[in-house]
């Protein structure tokens, strides 16, 4: 079965190196994404799968089939683009006709899938039309038939949505979900929103620099970041970080942080014993403060002034002072709205929901 | 504190009435000394064109007698197309007096091969430059660049030892192979740099979507490349037809072009020289330029530009 696999891939510009030894696979109907800041070789990696770019050593392997030397058309692949990259001198019908160019499918079999896929997207009435007279959100309809009407096992997306408005961008989120629920098929899609990431995949690889900092679903990449970048990477607000040194006194374990404040870490799974004295980075989800007095006391509490309060209607960051840095912390918009700026505020974090770093390294401990 | 705020205060409190500098309203279009000038100008350009143009044209109606009175400016005593059919059908060029319809012909079926050939060859080899992944792409460029500032005099005899051996100088073909060849290094250019412009996203979905070589430039890149093509028409189209040095050199007895035959015709030795007929001949050969050029000159204009802005 079609599932998808880098083996030691490298590529190289000249003397400069992109992608180093990176090994990914992902399994049949995986809806693989691949996430990062720009320049991090996550749309050249898509490249070398979809055979526009050549590996400089390495194997990639659909299904048992390796492909490392074949042509972009006898991949089996089908790619949506992020500009669309539509015929303008071909009709919608011509454009989604040539997406079957390479297969040599007798005219009856053409004309059906044509209409199969004009009947899916919705895009029937705009058969005969030219790219030139589609919107943003019906070219970007016919790029994605033009991807389908090949049946093809595995589909790429190179940040189709990135051109979109705000609203045709959800809609179109849900759409390419439910074509990925329907047709089975396996995706790979690459791109830098991180709504986009958590929405729609069933994989992330989180990329930086050329190597993958973290691969896995989207759950586990959000709720356990291994490493400090995959850590600042994902999630909006960004997650608090703060440099500590941890304390292990009679099997309890504390986080002394600068200022000398205390945060009670016991409750943490260490994935190794906790070491006295070790310089730590903890990382604190806007979502896990709460406001106000400990209801049965025992979890740790601050109070601190507040700097500012961003409402955004159904939610609101609250921006406080810690450790002479700015701390985000999601609360209830009603509550954002009382709050004097200047004032303080007694502010407790679920000590359970910390992420803590080696400083040093930088790998989640 | 300004002269003004206080004179407007003034004012304001009613005791002195002021008059505020006006605005500096913009002038209103009309006749300037300047726009003169610039009007003389341009006149004097277009009659630097135009009046030769109409001594031409008003002398290749008139009679012999009429032109011998030597008042180029008149207009005809009498119209007479005697001129324009002598040039056309009974004008000699060396012994044979057939007129330039021979080279009129000649010029035609030199034009067309000609044509087809230097833009399909440029088109295909501006594609594969600009598009497709060809080893040592960059020294052919390079190369090309170099070729297309060769001056011809310097590769003739080598070009015509060529034809030779190839039997087939002094006929129709060289002269058309001859011009396809010598066009191509600077066709392939503006070719190569117009394909560059086609989004690479829109090759990489041909790639996936086809990948051949053939059906990618017919089915994608040739409709793409009609602003394009009307220019190279219009350049190609005009320096066939307008050339003299190559029709002269390779077409030998049987194949020159109207070019070559016209300037046979007006450097007659003998008899007297007629200028009615010299006139009516010279338009005759001017005149498939000048209608390529009112045909598609607008769609040229939006060639030339085209790429300039986007959309």
């Amino acid at each position: 079965m079609p599932a998808v696999s880098f083996e030691h891939i490298v590529k190289r510009y000249g003397a400069v190196t992109v992608l180093d030894d990176l090994n990914l696979a992902i399994e049949d109907g995986d809806f693989l994404v691949l996430l990062g800041p720009s320049g991090c070789g996550k749309t050249t990696l898509l490249n070398l799968l979809a055979g526009l770019l050549e590996v400089s050593d390495g194997r990639i392997t659909i299904g048992d089939r390796d492909v490392t030397e074949l042509d972009p058309k006898d991949r089996g692949l089908a790619m949506v683009f992020q500009s669309y990259a539509l015929y303008p001198t071909k009709t919608v019908r011509g454009n989604l006709k040539f997406g079957l160019a390479a297969s040599k499918l007798p005219s009856e079999e053409v004309e059906r899938r044509i209409a199969w896929v004009a009947k899916m997207l919705q895009i029937e009435p705009l058969l005969d039309r030219k790219p030139a007279q589609l919107s943003g959100g019906q070219r970007q309809r016919v790029a994605i038939g033009r991807a389908i009407i090949k049946k093809v096992d595995v589909f790429l997306f190179d940040e189709p949505l990135s051109n979109l408005d705000a609203k045709l961008r959800t809609e179109m989120r849900l759409e390419i979900k439910k074509l990925h629920d329907e047709l089975k098929s396996t995706v790979v899609y690459v791109t830098h929103d991180q709504i986009e990431a958590m929405t729609m995949a069933t994989k992330i690889a989180v990329m930086d620099g050329g190597v993958i900092q973290q691969f896995g679903t989207p759950d586990e990449v959000y709720e356990h970041p291994a490493n400090l970048f995959v850590a600042g990477f994902i999630g909006a607000p960004a997650m608090n970080m703060r440099s500590a040194t941890l304390a292990v006194k009679a099997g309890k374990v504390e986080a002394v942080f600068k200022s000398g404040a205390r945060l009670d870490v016991s409750d943490y799974p260490f994935q190794a014993p906790a070491r006295d004295g070790l310089p730590v980075v903890i990382g604190m989800r806007p979502e896990h403060f709460t406001i106000g007095e400990p209801a049965s006391g025992g979890t740790a509490q601050f109070t601190l002034p507040v700097l500012s309060a961003e409402r955004t209607g159904s939610d609101a960051t609250l921006y406080l002072t810690f450790e002479d840095e700015m701390l985000a912390l999601r609360v209830a918009p009603d509550l954002a709205a009382g709050l004097r700026v200047g004032s303080t505020v007694p502010v407790q974090f679920q000590a359970g929901k910390a992420n803590l770093f080696d400083a040093q390294t930088g790998r989640r401990i | 504190m300004s002269q003004v705020s206080v004179s407007e205060r003034a004012a304001a409190a009613g005791e002195v009435p002021v008059t505020r500098a006006p605005y500096f309203v913009r002038k209103k279009k009309g006749i300037t000394p300047r726009s003169i000038a610039v009007l003389v100008f341009l006149t004097i350009c277009a009659l630097f064109f135009c009046v030769p143009l109409y001594v031409v044209v008003v002398t290749s109606f008139k009679t012999m007698d009429q032109i011998r009175e030597g008042a180029i400016f008149t207009l005809p005593h009498i119209w007479t197309l005697e001129a324009w059919d002598h040039a056309w059908n009974h004008a000699c060029s060396g012994i044979k007096c057939d007129g330039l319809k021979v080279g009129f012909w000649n010029s035609v079926s030199i034009l067309f091969p000609s044509l087809i050939l230097s833009i399909s060859l440029a088109m295909v080899t501006g594609f594969a430059l600009a598009l497709w992944n060809v080893r040592w792409a960059g020294g052919f460029l390079f190369l090309l660049f170099i070729c297309a500032f060769v001056p011809f005099q310097i590769i003739m005899y080598p070009l015509i030892v060529m034809t030779t051996t190839t039997k087939i100088y002094g006929t129709l073909w060289a002269v058309a192979v001859i011009h396809a060849v010598l066009a191509m290094p600077v066709l392939t250019l503006i070719f190569r740099n117009y394909y560059k412009d086609i989004p690479t996203e829109i090759m990489s979905a041909a790639m996936m979507d086809s990948g051949s070589f053939w059906r990618i430039f017919f089915e994608i890149i040739v409709p793409m490349s009609g602003n394009i093509l009307i220019v190279v028409l219009i350049l190609q189209i005009t320096s066939i037809w307008n050339d003299y040095l190559i029709g002269v050199t390779f077409g030998g007895l049987t194949g020159q072009p109207m070019t070559v035959n016209l300037a046979n015709l007006i450097t007659i030795s003998t008899g007297t020289t007629n200028y009615a007929h010299n006139m009516a001949a010279a338009l005759l050969t001017a005149i498939p330029p000048l209608v390529v050029y009112f045909l598609v000159g607008k769609l040229f204009v939006q060639g030339v530009t085209a790429g300039a802005i986007k959309g």
